[in-house]
C-alpha cells in the first residue's frame, strides 16, 4: 500500500494529531516501511490456518455480576487536568 | 409518481444487568456524576476488562427469541474514535463477528403480517453524558454509563410504514421484557433508535439514497420523523435535486430533521479484533440450557389466555401486550381470582385511571391481592358493583386495603331485607303518579322506583334483590 502524504494527513487528524511537515514526511517514510514488510508477511499461505483473535489460546474468560463500589469521585477526578469536583471539564465537544 | 419508504432500524437496548459490561461497577440509573466508575471503565492504563457472563446469557437469550442464529465463537472489537464521550478514545463492541445474526420477528398492522429480517444482534458499551455548560463554554463528562452494557439490534429494511416501525418496537419491547433482559424505558434511554430511511418509486427495487435520524426517544418522536423525513426526501426528488447521505437529528420541539454538521474526515473508525477481551466460544450445552429458560412469549400467552381463561382474543392481546399487566393478571389468577373478572377489572377501571393519572401499569402501586380481594367482596355480597367501581377509584393511587376502606366508609351492602322492604314500602307511598302508571302497563317506571329505592339505601343495597323487592309490592 502506497502512503500518501493526504493519508498521513487523515491519520493524524483520526488521531487528533498534530504534525509538523518535516515530521509528516518523516512518517510517511516510516509507515511505508512498516507497511512494506506486512507484504512480506503476505506471501505465506495462511488459507489453512485459522485467524488469531487472542494471543493466548484461552476463551470465555468472564465474571459473575456481583457490584463493587466504585472509586471515589474525588480520586476519580483526580486524573483530570480540569474538573469542578463532580464532573470531567473539557473544551466545547457539544452544540 | 407515488412513492415508496424503505426504513430500517437499528435500536440500542441496555440491558438490565447489575454491572457494566467490562467492570464491577453498578448501572443504576441516575446517580451523583461520576460515581459509578473505575479506572477499567475511564480506560485507565494498565487496567483489563472482564466481560460480565450476565451480559452474554442477555444477549444470547434475546437473539434466541428473535429467532437469530448465535455466532458459537464470537468476540469484541475495537471502535476508535476521539470523543470526550469515551475516555478510552474506543468503544469496545461487536463488528466482524456479532453475537447472533439472521432473525425474524413478525408483526401484525392493520395493513396485515408481515415479516421483518434481524440483521445481526451484538454486545457493546454505552459511552458517558455530556453537557455543555454555556456559562464557561466548556463541556462537562459524567462517565457514569461508560461500559453500561448494550445489544444493538439492527433489522434489514423491511419496512415500509411507521406503522410497522412502532409495531416492530412493541413487539421488541415486549419480547425483552418477557425476558427480562430488559426494562426498555425509553425515558430514561434504555431503549434508543435510530431510524436509517429512503424513498424509491414504488415498484423500484434499487434502494435510494438514505439519511440516519438519531435522537428519537419517544414512538411519537419516531413516527413523526419518519413521516416528516419521507416528505423531505420526496420534495426534493420531485424537485429534481438528490437526497445527500448523511446523519440528521430529530428535533422535538420544532418537529423536523436537522443536518448534522457532518465532519470532514467520513466515519473512520479503524476497527480492530480488541486485544484485551479473549473470545467466547458458547457450546450447544450452553444454548440448549438457554434455550429451555426461555419463558412463553406474548403470542403463545394470548393464545393460551384464550383456551384456558376463555378471554376474548382482543382482551387476551391487550395484557399479553405488556409484561406488567401479565404479571398483575397471572398473581390475581393465581390468587383465586376469576379470570374474566380479572381481566374486566384491568382492561376498564384500570386502564381508566392509568390514563388519567398518566402512568404506565408498571409504575401503579395497586396490587394484584387487592383488586382480588375487591373481587371476591362482589362476589360475598358484601358490596354491589356500583359501590366495587367507586372504591376501585379511590383505592387505586395507594393501594389502600381494599376490606379497610370498604368498611372505614361504611360502604357494606344492606343485608338487612326489612330495611329495604320498608324503603320499598316509602318510595311507592311517595309516588303515586308512577304506582298507577306501571299498573297501566309503563314497565319504564320501575327503573325510576327501583332508582329512587337505591338513591334512599345510598346506593349500597344488592340492586337485584331491590328490583325484586319494588316488583313484588306493585304486583302483590
Ligand atoms: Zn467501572
Amino acid at each position: 500500500m502506497k502512503i500518501t502524504a493526504e493519508l498521513v494527513e487523515h491519520v493524524s487528524q483520526l488521531s487528533r494529531l498534530r504534525l509538523p511537515q518535516e515530521e509528516k514526511e518523516r512518517m510517511t517514510g516510516e509507515l511505508e516501511g512498516i507497511l512494506a514488510y506486512m507484504e512480506v508477511l503476505n506471501t505465506l499461505d495462511t488459507r489453512e490456518v485459522e485467524p488469531l483473535s487472542h494471543i493466548f489460546p484461552i476463551k470465555n474468560v468472564w465474571r459473575e455480576d456481583e457490584v463493587i463500589p466504585s472509586q471515589t469521585r474525588q480520586e476519580l477526578l483526580k486524573n483530570a487536568p480540569t474538573g469542578n469536583g463532580e464532573t470531567f471539564l473539557v473544551p466545547k465537544a457539544v452544540e | 409518481m407515488t412513492w415508496e419508504t424503505v426504513i430500517g432500524l437499528e435500536t440500542h437496548v441496555e440491558l438490565a444487568t447489575r454491572t457494566k459490561i467490562f467492570c464491577a461497577c453498578t448501572t443504576a440509573f441516575g446517580g451523583e456524576p461520576n460515581t459509578h466508575c473505575c479506572p477499567v471503565c475511564m480506560g485507565m492504563p494498565g487496567t483489563l476488562p472482564v466481560v460480565n457472563r450476565k451480559v452474554v446469557e442477555y444477549a444470547c437469550r434475546a437473539g434466541l427469541a428473535l429467532n437469530c442464529t448465535i455466532t458459537r465463537r464470537n468476540r469484541f472489537d475495537r471502535k476508535n474514535y476521539f470523543y470526550p464521550d469515551l475516555p478510552k478514545a474506543y468503544q469496545i463492541s461487536q463488528l466482524y463477528l456479532p453475537i447472533a445474526r439472521d432473525g425474524h420477528v413478525e408483526i401484525e398492522t392493520e395493513g396485515g403480517k408481515d415479516t421483518i429480517r434481524i440483521h445481526e444482534l451484538h454486545m457493546e458499551e454505552d459511552a458517558g453524558k455530556l453537557v455543555h455548560d454555556p456559562w464557561t463554554d466548556q463541556t462537562r463528562c459524567d462517565y457514569n454509563r461508560c461500559g453500561v452494557p448494550l445489544i444493538e439490534i439492527v433489522t434489514e429494511p423491511d419496512f415500509r410504514t411507521a406503522e410497522q416501525v412502532i409495531a416492530y418496537l412493541e413487539q421488541l419491547k415486549s419480547t425483552l421484557e418477557y425476558l427480562g433482559v430488559s426494562d426498555c424505558k425509553m425515558q430514561e434511554g434504555s431503549l434508543r433508535c435510530d431510524v436509517n430511511l429512503s424513498v424509491r418509486p414504488a415498484g423500484s427495487r434499487e434502494l435510494g439514497t438514505r439519511t440516519e435520524m438519531k435522537n428519537l426517544n419517544s414512538f411519537k418522536a419516531i413516527t413523526r420523523a419518519i413521516q416528516y423525513e419521507a416528505r423531505r426526501q420526496i420534495e426534493l426528488l420531485e424537485e429534481g435535486k438528490r437526497v445527500v447521505q448523511e446523519t440528521r437529528r430529530w428535533d422535538d420541539n420544532k418537529d423536523a430533521t436537522f443536518s448534522m454538521r457532518s465532519k470532514e474526515d467520513a466515519q473512520d473508525y479503524r476497527y480492530f479484533p480488541e486485544p484485551d477481551l479473549p473470545p467466547l466460544e458458547l457450546s450447544e450445552a450452553y444454548l440448549e440450557e438457554l434455550r429451555a429458560k426461555q419463558p412463553e412469549m406474548a403470542g403463545a400467552r394470548k393464545e393460551r389466555y384464550q383456551r384456558e381463561y376463555g378471554l376474548p382474543e382482543y382482551d387476551a392481546g391487550l395484557i399479553t401486550g405488556q409484561k406488567a399487566l401479565v404479571d398483575f393478571f397471572e398473581a390475581a389468577v393465581d390468587l383465586g381470582a376469576p379470570a374474566r373478572e380479572v381481566s374486566n377489572w384491568m382492561l376498564g377501571e384500570m386502564m381508566r385511571r392509568l390514563k388519567e393519572e398518566g402512568l404506565e401499569p408498571r409504575q401503579m402501586k395497586l396490587t394484584a391481592d387487592n383488586l382480588a380481594s375487591l373481587i371476591q367482596m362482589v362476589e360475598e355480597g358484601v358490596i354491589n358493583r356500583n359501590t366495587a367501581a367507586k372504591v376501585f377509584r379511590a383505592v387505586f393511587p395507594d393501594n389502600a386495603d381494599v376490606r379497610d376502606y370498604v368498611h372505614k366508609h361504611g360502604l357494606e351492602q344492606v343485608q338487612d331485607m326489612s330495611l329495604v322492604k320498608r324503603t320499598v314500602e316509602e318510595v311507592l307511598a311517595e309516588h303515586p303518579d308512577a304506582v298507577a302508571d306501571f299498573r297501566q302497563g309503563s314497565q319504564k317506571i320501575l327503573g325510576f322506583l327501583i332508582g329512587q329505592t337505591m338513591a334512599r339505601l345510598k346506593g349500597k343495597a344488592d340492586p337485584r334483590a331491590v328490583s325484586q323487592e319494588v316488583r313484588q309490592q306493585l304486583e302483590g
